[in-house]
């Protein structure tokens, strides 16, 4: 398990500062490094002090929707009448995203520290961490660390725990993931009642995604205006983001650069581009739940929350999936439509039916069996699927689908055709 | 603790509970984290089946029970998880990623290589010896590294077909 790449010059290491020192994963290690400093200070200043901070500095949810992440702590109630809880989102299990994982396996301390800062802003004495069940190694790390920090009492009054998912991509939303704390199916609830009024168990609840937590000791030790400043194109969108890159380039892992980096640099530069002799055809990038970009839109595609939408997609999770010219566009749209219908909690009927049609008609049209009206049909049953059900799952199946026909309609018309083999049968 | 929830017919045999010494401790300290014993549940149920690699009907019954809630509510809830076994699997429970990003760098090679070289043969299906189950996964979080697999609790980065035959020896 080793950390599989040095830092590019290019890269701006703040969160990915520590990946691959062993020994940052202690609590000495940690605070040799300076760890836990600020954590001290935070828990002696007023809690709407450390939320106006988080404000200033711009930071957004870096799970997928991107919203501010001081705004969403003022939310929370004032005056305290009820116990507060805040989650934190260690579920990671969008298609193309490992960056949570890297965190939680290099620098727990970090999330924890953050963890505990949040905490303390939104006056929550309780903290679930919630991870994947699948992620067995960051849960050994986290438990070691989190362990170690309550032997040095450096968390005060805050009580955190860690609580294990068991197989479920949907209890990402934030809130399945309360009803899965509560020891219920993974069901999404109808919002509003929204968290900060009615969480887990009924209280007033903050869910943050690993990534921002961590990125909030860095805002308290070095200012808000030094994360805003981390920026190179909107100043809707600022400090640093660590990009998942997989699929077909030379160099995949983890990539930490400012805002408005070019994605065409971090593809062909610090990925090391495609394989050799392979172009690029395709790109998702921000997670298997956001649209599909065709070469020109990929090179030429902007790195920040706003970039990513003029270009017709979404940054969300910052996971970007390369696909090269070798490969099924069909195939892997049918693919990613299996994984939705997969994970559907299925209580939404457009959403439960939608995704199982959806990957029926696909892999119909890949076995040879399709015809022209196919095409239209999921068009139409996508449309039907987006905007239309408590939560976003059924949306995320319908993006990949529409963006793929609109970008690669011919590979579907091939199947269709019969000028290509299938390769599904019936 | 005793579980008189669910008696069964004179000559079966006794349900081996498995909330007692250690396991019924650890369940204790899970319940001092949440403000209700519901919320116990998917520990709870983690611990059953670290102690017996499954969760069985009877299993569900004595979860129920200690927890205050009904078996029916147990089952929805183990149900929907995919992680928890309903029913016996081999000795080593190996779960493959064939997501998109895994995929197009050969996750179905890699899928195929490990049913040979266990003998499971078939998704789902346990190796005659008993010592392997093989199941197809979507996305373990870790598509830089493809293929992931999880073996047990072990997880595995960067498996191709050619290291599948040594990874599995290394197992039996």
């Amino acid at each position: 398990m080793g950390y599989p790449h040095k830092p590019h010059p290019r890269e701006t290491v703040v969160l990915s500062r520590h990946f691959g020192e062993a020994d940052a994963r202690t609590y000495k290690g940690w605070v040799k490094r300076g760890g836990y400093e600020v954590l001290a200070q935070a828990l002696a200043m007023e809690p709407g002090r450390v939320t106006d901070i988080v404000k200033e500095s711009g930071l957004r949810g870096r799970g997928g929707a991107g919203f501010p992440t001081g705004l969403k702590w003022s939310f929370m109630p004032k005056e305290k009448n009820k116990p507060h809880f805040l989650c934190v989102n260690a579920d990671e299990s969008e298609p193309g995203t490992f960056k949570d994982r890297e965190i939680m396996r290099w620098t727990p301390h970090a999330l924890l520290e953050g963890s505990a800062i949040a905490a303390h802003a939104i006056q929550a004495e309780v903290v679930y961490v919630y991870i994947r069940g699948e992620f067995t190694e960051p849960w050994d790390f986290m438990a070691r660390a989190l362990a170690e920090a309550n032997d040095a009492r450096v968390f005060g009054a805050i009580k955190i725990y860690l609580h294990r998912g068991a197989g479920a991509y949907i209890c990402g939303e934030e809130t399945a993931l309360m009803n899965s704390i509560e020891g219920k199916r993974g069901n999404p609830r109808i919002k509003p009642p929204f968290p900060a009024a009615a969480g887990v168990f009924g209280m007033p609840t903050t869910i943050n995604n690993v990534e921002t937590l961590a990125a909030v000791p860095q805002i308290l030790k070095h200012g808000a205006a030094w994360y805003k400043g981390l920026s190179l194109s909107s100043p809707k969108s600022t400090g640093t983001k660590l990009f998942s890159v997989c699929g077909h380039v030379q160099k995949p892992g983890n990539y930490e650069v400012t805002m408005g980096f070019p994605l065409k640099d971090l593809l062909y530069d610090l990925c090391g581009g495609m394989r050799p002799g392979r172009t690029l055809k395709a790109c998702i990038p921000g997670g298997s739940s956001v649209p599909i970009l065709n070469r020109e839109e990929t090179e030429s595609c902007l790195l920040d929350y706003e970039g990513v939408v003029d270009k017709g997609s979404m940054l969300g999770s910052g996971g970007v999936i390369v696909f090269d010219d070798s490969t099924d566009m069909v195939y892997q749209i049918m693919r990613l439509a299996r994984f939705y219908a997969h994970e559907s909690c299925a209580q939404c009927t457009q959403c439960r039916e939608g995704t199982a049609w959806t990957t029926k008609i696909l892999e119909r049209i890949l076995s040879g069996r399709g015809t022209t009206a196919d095409l239209d049909l999921l068009l139409d049953l996508s449309e039907n699927m987006t905007g239309k059900t408590i939560c976003v799952l059924s949306d995320s199946c319908a993006a990949p689908v529409v963006s793929g026909i609109k970008k690669f309609k011919s590979e579907f018309e091939d199947y269709i055709a019969g000028r290509r083999k299938p390769v599904m049968v019936a | 603790m005793s579980v008189t929830a669910h008696p069964t017919p004179a000559g079966t045999e006794e349900y081996q509970p498995v909330f007692v010494g250690a396991t019924l401790e650890a369940l204790g300290e899970i319940l001092t984290r949440y403000p209700t014993r519901q919320a116990a549940l998917l520990p709870a149920l983690w611990l059953v089946q670290g102690a017996r690699g499954w969760i069985s009907d009877r299993n569900m019954a004595e979860v129920a029970e200690v927890l205050g809630l009904t078996p029916a509510y147990v089952k929805g809830v183990v149900t929907f998880y995919t992680m928890y076994h309903q029913h016996p699997v081999g000795r080593h429970f190996v779960q493959v990623c064939t997501t998109s990003p895994c995929n197009v760098c050969g996750a179905e090679d890699v899928v195929r290589a490990l049913l040979e070289a266990t003998g499971a043969n078939e998704l789902g299906a346990t190796s005659p010896d008993g010592n392997w189950t093989v199941i197809e996964v979507e996305c373990l979080g870790a598509c830089g590294f493809a293929t992931p697999i999880l073996v047990n609790d072990d997880f595995i980065e960067s498996v191709t077909p050619d290291k599948v035959p040594d990874l599995v020896r290394k197992y039996k």
